[in-house]
């Protein structure tokens, strides 16, 4: 029994196809992507090796340093603005609407499946300025507030991006969370409730630490994909103006594909890979719990 | 927020009902209420304003307010957005783009994560560890090496770079996926197929792919929508016009027309949006079972 589920033939058959096809198109080229770290130059030039000159110019390279900060600034705010409309959505759903909350958790994961590009253009209509004032500065200026043209300053360009990822993807983390918080036993909160807790004592002291799991591992999804950020950008504000919302992901593409320089493409996309794996560990450590089993 | 989470009226037996219980309820029902309008506000608006826009003529763009009602009902932009607009084109590129890379992930993904989950045998978790790294490592670590192959090799004027690329990169999430939920399968239905005489290959293909037949749907609806909407790799690996996905079609479109065809543009947004609803009505439940599920466990 063992040993036909051990069957070298099949798992040949089963299990090679999908290898090799990773292993070549994936794993060699995150090695080579490395080895070009090396080397200067492109296809069209051709390559000199350039020792650690990458790595020197990237030391002092005041570009890479604003677009690894802009990927931090970006990643947090936007991950934290995410978790945490996802768990207002959740406590929403599960606390004030209960049974009736199939229709809205529906209508609100709907901008999830949207393509990101089409999204990022009606978000640029939305708080455009010209032809006419777009829905969103219509709607602010009834407030009061005169902000001008959004894209043209990189706060502005920065504020709609978050409100845009955050809109684009609450009701997923929503939907996330929800299904965690409905793991916790009634009795548990209704025994909280006979105790007297209520409002924000039971969320803090009782639901809160009970879904503590889900709200990390949803921080972690998110975070991973927020620091790869790039099709929200570039259809967004192309990261502009000037290089304000430029983020790793960006600058690199720029690098490499408008500017030819394959070697300096490649030192910032390890750097980015770097950044992304040490994120995870960090948050994978602090939570002394493995998501893949979640 | 304390008053709407305060607790529900449906458990209180300790506490007899007293007059200011109906009027508690009645502010909380008012509460949810607004908080629900709310949100559909916020969901539903931009949206909405996006179809009501891809209705309204150039003049109305640049004479009347952003919240106007657009002046007529035509399809003009519609079409516009369709022909001159190449929206039929990228759609069937997406399409002949989309399909064969998502029949390979599942063909591949499927049988891989059955042979890492069921099978035994040394150096699984080796294996799976690779596999992890392709979820954590940015696409951007595999642009250029492919690119340079992809461009020696002749490839590069053709849809093959794109659905290679989707292919590989989507095999990371569906083997985890897959291995997932061939774990929640009992071993002893395998063990038992063998010891009837099944050969492994056998008890795959007559057991173990019908039993997970409904997990198989739900990967490649999540795997669909990560190449429909991918912009990185489509962006770089079409070099040639001809061959734009919808998305980078979609992101040049101003291009085209210069700043000024806002009605064909919203037409091409609404296209894509119109076009999303439809599958999301048609399945939706799966939709958010298979992306939440390929969340937790990625």
């Amino acid at each position: 029994m063992r040993s036909v589920l051990g069957d070298r033939r099949a798992l040949l058959i089963l299990l090679g196809p999908a290898l090799l096809v990773y292993t070549l198109v994936m794993l060699v080229p995150m090695g080579w992507s490395l080895g070009y770290t090396f080397f200067k130059g492109n296809v069209i030039e051709g390559f000199t090796f350039d020792g650690f000159g990458n790595f020197e110019k990237l030391w002092h390279d005041q570009q890479a340093h604003s677009a690894l900060w802009f990927t931090f600034k970006y990643g947090v705010v936007v991950s934290v603005g995410q978790v945490l409309c996802g768990y207002l959505l959740a406590l929403l759903y599960v606390f004030v609407l209960r049974k009736s909350s199939a229709l809205i958790r529906t209508l609100v994961f709907f901008p999830v499946i949207l393509p990101t590009v089409a999204v990022a253009l009606m978000f640029q209509k939305l708080f455009a300025v010209a032809p006419q004032n777009g829905l969103a500065n219509t709607a602010v200026e009834a407030l009061g507030i005169h902000h001008g043209d959004w894209f043209a300053s990189g706060g502005g360009s920065f504020l709609v991006l978050v409100v845009m990822d955050v809109w684009r993807s609450m009701g997923f983390y929503g939907v996330l969370i929800y299904a965690g918080l409905l793991d916790i036993p009634e009795e548990t909160i209704e025994s909280a409730r006979m105790d007297g807790a209520t409002g924000w004592r039971l969320i803090r002291h009782v639901v809160l630490p009970l879904s503590w799991p889900v709200v990390l591992a949803s921080a972690v999804f998110s975070i991973n994909g927020t620091l790869k950020v790039f099709d929200s950008v570039l259809a967004l504000t192309n990261g502009g103006p000037g290089s304000d919302t430029t983020p790793l992901t960006l600058y690199m593409f720029r690098t490499a594909f408008s500017y030819g320089d394959y070697g300096y493409g490649s030192t910032i996309a390890s750097l980015l890979t770097v950044v992304c794996l040490g994120v995870s560990l960090i948050i994978f450590r602090f939570s002394r719990r493995d998501p893949t089993k979640g | 927020m304390t008053d709407t989470l305060a607790a529900p009226p449906r458990v209180r037996p300790t506490r007899p009902p007293t007059a200011a219980l109906p009027r508690r309820r009645h502010a909380r029902r008012l509460v949810r209420n607004a908080l629900v309008a709310l949100l559909l506000v916020i969901e539903v608006t931009p949206l909405l304003w996006l179809l009501l826009s891809s209705f309204k003529t150039q003049s109305e763009f640049v004479d009347d307010p952003a919240w106007s009602l657009p002046k007529s009902w035509g399809l003009a932009n519609y079409t516009e957005a369709w022909t001159t607009g190449h929206v039929a084109l990228y759609i069937r590129n997406s399409l002949m783009a989309t399909v064969p890379s998502l029949a390979l992930i599942v063909l591949l993904g499927v049988a891989a994560g059955f042979a890492l989950e069921v099978m035994v045998w040394r150096g699984r978790h080796q294996v799976l560890l690779a596999f992890l790294l392709g979820i954590m490592v940015p696409s951007q670590m595999i642009l250029l090496p492919l690119f340079r192959i992809y461009f020696q090799t002749g490839l590069s004027g053709t849809l093959a770079p794109l659905i290679i690329t989707y292919t590989a990169a989507g095999l990371p999430l569906t083997v985890f996926m897959m291995a997932t939920y061939f774990r929640s399968i009992p071993r002893e239905v395998f063990e038992a197929a063998t010891l009837d005489g099944a050969s492994v290959l056998k008890a795959f293909w007559k057991i173990a792919f019908p039993m997970v037949r409904n997990a198989v749907f739900t990967v490649g609806l999540v795997q669909f929508f990560f190449i429909w909407n991918d912009l990185l790799i489509s962006l770089t690996f079409t070099t040639d016009d001809d061959l734009r996905t919808i998305q980078v079609g979609l992101l040049n479109f101003t291009g085209q027309y210069g700043e000024t065809a806002y009605g064909p543009l919203f037409a091409a947004i609404s296209i894509n949006v119109i076009g999303a609803l439809f599958l999301y009505l048609l399945i939706n439940q799966r939709i958010i079972k298979g992306l939440t599920a390929g969340a937790v466990k990625g």
